[in-house]
């Protein structure tokens, strides 16, 4: 990658990061905002133009960086001649754009926010023309919709901005899913994703089979962009945006998008039947289509919007014909239609902006009073209807050449005709805007009284109407960039001689045709309105609506069926199809032969099996009484524990026993705040549905359990029971798996651990200081308080077991490598010693003595968990890579110490960190609510007591 | 005995589900302790049962040991379901607080009249 490359990296990134500027030097003023606008805009066009002599010489600037090569998406640039023209044309026309909008904008309106989406539109479009990634391409395709959103929608009090908005955003953003189906079957068809590569299988490309889907996706996506009929509706409503976004969107960019888009793919995709009669046909129906209905708009913007649509119709016609000739009439068009386009806008602009009105019908006899704004919009617009010794002239000679001698279904007078029409049409309208707003006599009755604005506002569209009358008088001016720009859309060396006089040929005839049928029509344009407003026709915009109010009330009904925020109703699609699904797996193939004997089972199982059920049984139908079912819940609980001892895991076992105790605790402590008792509230009918739903879920996976226990699998637990002791030095494989071979989950596990604790404490301090801190307070909690609520037994025992606890707790860290035991049920071992400490002495008193933030705790936990690991990274192992060796201490037997007990450190400080910041959680909203505090470690009833000052 | 653990898996699933079907946020949360009860036996018989035959290496030479992976996935899980249960224990609760109302389900009329806004603006 060369200077050039770099410079076209450059050019490509320079919108996006010019983008910050304008919102942030808004405040130094309203000049040094467009100012930034415009200082990274001109960079970007000085470097096009350092590149642009070799690119028209036939040189191909690339630059390329990889970006997920995997998917085939590198951030690969290219610019060849015609990536020149269009990105000249949006940094240039974006240099007006700024000029003329630094005047236009008011002083109300955020001019910050207003360049920075410039900008950033600017760069997604120069994106689209400078991409040579179709992935790439499609990624600015979509931040062009997403941006001109934006900049439609820029007056947000305005509904019908932001509705245009919408609809701008619905239309192009549709067709833009619609490219990216198309753009992919490309790639496929051609096995890259580089446009060059694609540019360059064009006979491979129309060949495949695929051809026809992927050329109507991406015509959809080009089509909509470019406001071909029928999805011309979106552009006029898109009018509503500021006149500046209007001139640049519809003149020089957004729309253009499309038309690049098929010049751009014309080498892969052009040349075949479909090709012709899609494209051709729909730009000649939207060419005359959109010529009629502008000449009939009476808002100076309409007028110019539907003649834009109008003139995206030719170039789409002319790129549909497939004919190189046809292909250079097309480039030199989009420079001409820039700049009278461009230009009339900006005019429009201006009108609105003295005048205060773009109703034609109010308008008139402005001659007089903007001379100067007369001469650029007379030009520009005699330039649109095609008058000799105007640019518009010149490519309009060439489209009636072309059109002329070419043959739609057999018939050679169909398309000459339709073309005449638009041509005629498109005249018409374009004197209409010269008669209508500047001749006739001056009138009094002005919103306001119009004069030509500063300087500074009509400066761009002076320059860019002398470039109209410059190309119009010296078209071989025009010709390097057309040729180089013709020969990237054809891949052939073309020579064409633009000139104005071309002899007696009959596309002379049809604009002669076009122009005395077009003044006939411009006479005749009263009594035709009068027709043209009895007649009926269809609203684009109501339609619209209707068909986006079915589409979200389809979508509605989708949603309510699946998802309409009741769980009984996911649980009940969730069950059945769990069970179908099943059931259809089970019928189609059955089960495999059983391969285990059943285990026998002894009386004491049997009567654990029973109270397991009974108390589920009992849960399900005494759960109203809160406070039994949390009992029940806790015989389940140790049953499980039970059956876990029985069946050789005793890791499981101590775990599941400490759980469930603190879980019971955690609980208590909530239902002290809660009503004890729940409603019965659900009807027969209701308990029924729940119930089969529930059924179904419980016999499925009652069956499931049943047939798999009943066979063997292969498993990859042998390799851990092997290496547990070699590998991992110890002897309590359980243990090894979670401290050594699956160590990062359960360092995982333990963040989990921890973040749930604070999530706890969050949510208790959120609810201190909300409107649950009143009812707390307010709530009267000592009817159910013990007189007692610290017996002396109680408080004698737990001070007794403290030590003892820890030591059990320590011993069951300690072993837990080699035995049942280890970091997390040490945790929570040395949490239920602490929470009898809280229970039995009171929590104020047990506070006191604690050393260390249950934060804090956390923290530690995960950061040793975490340092372990990465010591491993200090002898060159992979992370968490525990080691171990054997200490020899004379009085002591030798033993053995692993990095992997530092890990379970850590482990065990963030289970009793998370445990114990949960349960202090509850307790704070206990204090809040009126516990009261005792200051001695036992106390009889506080309220019988005169109360200390400590004692709050 | 393989009986007796499926049974009682599937007698635990139905009560979680039926319980968590309920309208009040506590016995949703009694039956999602169920379901995770269930969940986590039914993850350690993936391992397939076995008596006296704990994964605790012997010093004697060659013996057989149930599977391990299950129970050290089961042991994390139980400790998370733990964690969980908290969570929700403590939203239950800041929910009653809050709303002076412990029902869980939603008003289904406020969807209807967002659509009617949505489709006008």
């Amino acid at each position: 990658m060369g200077l050039g490359g770099t410079l076209l990296l450059l050019i490509a990134v320079m919108p996006f990061a010019g983008a910050l500027l304008p919102g942030l030097m808004i405040r130094a003023g309203r000049n040094v905002c467009a100012i930034s606008t415009a200082v990274p805009t001109f960079l970007a066009l000085t470097m096009l133009v350092v590149l642009a002599p070799s690119v028209m010489q036939g040189d191909v600037v690339q630059a390329q960086i990889e970006w997920l090569p995997q998917l085939g998406l590198s951030a690969s640039f290219f610019l060849d001649g015609l990536g020149l023209l269009f990105a000249g044309m949006i940094l240039g026309v974006g240099l007006l754009i700024t000029l003329y909008a630094r005047f236009y904008l008011s002083g109300e309106d955020p001019m910050g926010q207003f360049y920075t989406y410039l900008l950033l539109f600017q760069g997604a479009m120069l994106g689209i023309v400078l991409s040579d990634n179709i992935l790439l391409l499609l990624i600015f395709w979509e931040l062009t919709s997403l941006s001109s959103f934006l900049l439609i929608g820029f007056w947000k009090h305005l509904p019908e901005g932001r509705q245009g908005a919408r609809m701008a955003l619905a239309v192009t953003g549709a067709g833009g899913l619609a490219m990216i189906g198309g753009m992919l079957i490309l790639g496929n068809i051609v096995g890259s994703y580089n446009l060059t590569d694609i540019l360059a299988a064009g006979d491979q490309i129309r060949a495949s089979e695929w051809y026809l889907p992927a050329l109507i996706l991406i015509l959809l996506g080009a089509f909509t962009k470019s406001a071909q009929f029928p999805f011309h509706f979106w552009l006029p409503h898109a009018m509503a945006a500021p006149t500046p976004v209007s001139a640049y969107l519809h003149s020089a960019t957004m729309v253009k998008a499309g038309v690049f888009l098929l010049a751009r793919m014309w080498p892969a995709l052009a040349g075949t039947d479909a090709w012709f009669y899609i494209v051709s046909t729909t730009g000649l129906v939207t060419m005359v289509l959109g010529a009629l209905i502008a000449l009939f708009k009476d808002d100076l913007k309409a007028l110019l919007a539907f003649s834009t649509v109008s003139h995206l119709g030719l170039l789409t016609m002319l790129l549909g014909f497939g004919t190189q000739a046809a292909a250079v009439a097309a480039v030199f068009h989009i420079i001409n239609h820039l700049t009278f386009k461009a230009a009339l806008f900006m005019t429009a602009g201006i009108v609105d902006h003295e005048a205060h009105t773009r109703d034609i019908k109010r308008l008139g006899g402005l001659r007089h009073l903007m001379p100067i704004t007369f001469l650029i919009g007379t030009a520009a617009a005699l330039s649109m209807a095609g008058i000799p010794l105007f640019n518009g002239f010149l490519s309009k000679e060439l489209m009636l050449e072309e059109a002329s001698h070419t043959d739609w279904f057999g018939s050679a007078y169909a398309v000459p005709v339709m073309a005449t029409i638009g041509a005629l049409l498109s005249v018409a309208y374009s004197l209409r805007f010269i008669s209508h707003v500047f001749l006739g006599p001056v009138r009094d009755d002005y919103p306001h009284k119009p004069h030509d604005p500063p300087f500074g506002m009509w400066a761009a569209p002076a320059l860019l109407v002398a470039m109209v009358v410059i190309i119009g008088v010296a078209p071989f001016l025009a010709e390097g960039i057309v040729t180089a720009a013709a020969n990237a859309v054809t891949g052939a060396d073309l020579h064409p001689h633009l000139k104005i006089w071309h002899g007696f040929t009959p596309a002379l005839w049809m604009s002669v045709i076009a122009v005395a049928g077009g003044i006939v029509l411009l006479l005749l344009h009263k009594p035709l309105d009068k027709l043209w407003i009895a007649a009926p026709r269809p609203e684009a915009k109501a339609i619209f609506d209707r068909l986006i109010a079915g589409l979200v009330s389809a979508s509605r009904a989708i949603t309510e069926i699946g998802h309409n925020g009741a769980i009984s109703r996911y649980l009940a699609i969730f069950t059945a199809s769990s069970v179908a699904l099943g059931w259809v797996a089970y019928s189609s193939s059955g089960l495999s032969a059983p391969t285990r004997e059943l285990l026998p089972v002894s009386p004491v199982i049997f009567v654990g099996w029973v109270m397991l059920i009974v108390a589920t049984l009992s849960v399900v139908t005494m759960h109203h009484h809160r406070f039994r079912a949390l009992v029940l819940i806790g015989i389940i609980g140790l049953s499980i524990s039970a059956g876990f001892a029985y069946l050789s895991a005793p890791d499981l076992a101590l775990t599941q026993i400490s759980v469930e105790t603190v879980t019971i605790m955690l609980l208590l402590l909530a239902l002290h705040f809660m009503p004890k008792i729940t409603p019965k509230e659900s009807s027969a009918g209701l308990k029924l549905r729940d119930g089969v739903i529930a059924l179904g879920a419980g016999g499925g996976v009652a069956a499931l359990a049943y047939a798999f226990l009943m066979r063997d699998i292969e498993t990859i637990s042998d390799y851990h029971l092997a290496n547990s002791y070699e590998g991992g030095g110890g002897t309590n494989v359980v243990n090894v798996i979670l401290v050594d071979f699956r160590g990062y989950d359960t360092f995982g596990e333990i963040i989990v651990l921890g973040i749930a604790g604070l999530v706890i404490y969050a949510v208790m301090h959120a609810l201190l200081d909300g409107p649950a801190a009143r009812r707390l307070k307010n709530t009267d909690y000592s009817h159910d308080r013990s007189r007692d609520r610290h017996p002396m037994m109680m408080v004698v025992a737990t001070r007794v077991m403290m030590p003892i606890a820890i030591v059990v707790g320590a011993y069951i860290f300690l072993r837990g490598h080699n035995q049942p035991g280890g970091g997390f049920v040490a945790g929570l071992v040395i949490a239920i010693a602490l929470l009898m400490q809280y229970m039995a002495s009171g929590f104020a008193w047990t506070q006191e003595r604690q050393r260390m933030e249950y934060h804090t705790m956390i923290g530690l936990g995960v950061v040793i968990a975490g340092l372990t690991g990465v010591g491993s990274w200090l002898f060159g192992r992979p992370f968490l890579t525990s080691d171990f060796t054997y200490i020899h201490l004379p009085p002591i037997e030798e033993f053995e110490v692993a990095t992997a007990m530092l890990f379970d450190l850590g482990v065990f400080l963030t289970v009793l960190g998370g445990v114990m910041l949960m349960l202090y959680s509850l307790s704070r909203i206990a204090r809040f609510a009126g516990e009261t505090v005792n200051v001695d470690p036992m106390d009889y009833d506080p309220a019988d007591r005169v109360p200390d000052e400590e004692e709050r | 005995m393989e009986i007796i653990v499926a049974s009682s898996i599937g007698v635990l699933t139905a009560g979680g589900v039926y319980l968590l079907l309920r309208l009040r946020t506590f016995p949703v949360i009694l039956g999602l302790a169920l379901l995770s009860y269930a969940v986590n036996v039914f993850l350690f018989a993936s391992g397939r049962l076995a008596t006296n035959l704990p994964p605790v290496l012997s010093p004697y030479g060659d013996a057989s040991y149930t599977d391990p992976l299950p129970q050290a996935l089961v042991l994390t899980a139980i400790v998370i379901s733990f964690g969980m249960t908290a969570v929700l224990v403590m939203i239950g609760l800041g929910a009653f607080l809050e709303a002076d109302s412990d029902r869980i389900d939603m008003e289904p009329e406020e969807n209807g009249a967002d659509a009617a806004n949505e489709g006008s603006a």
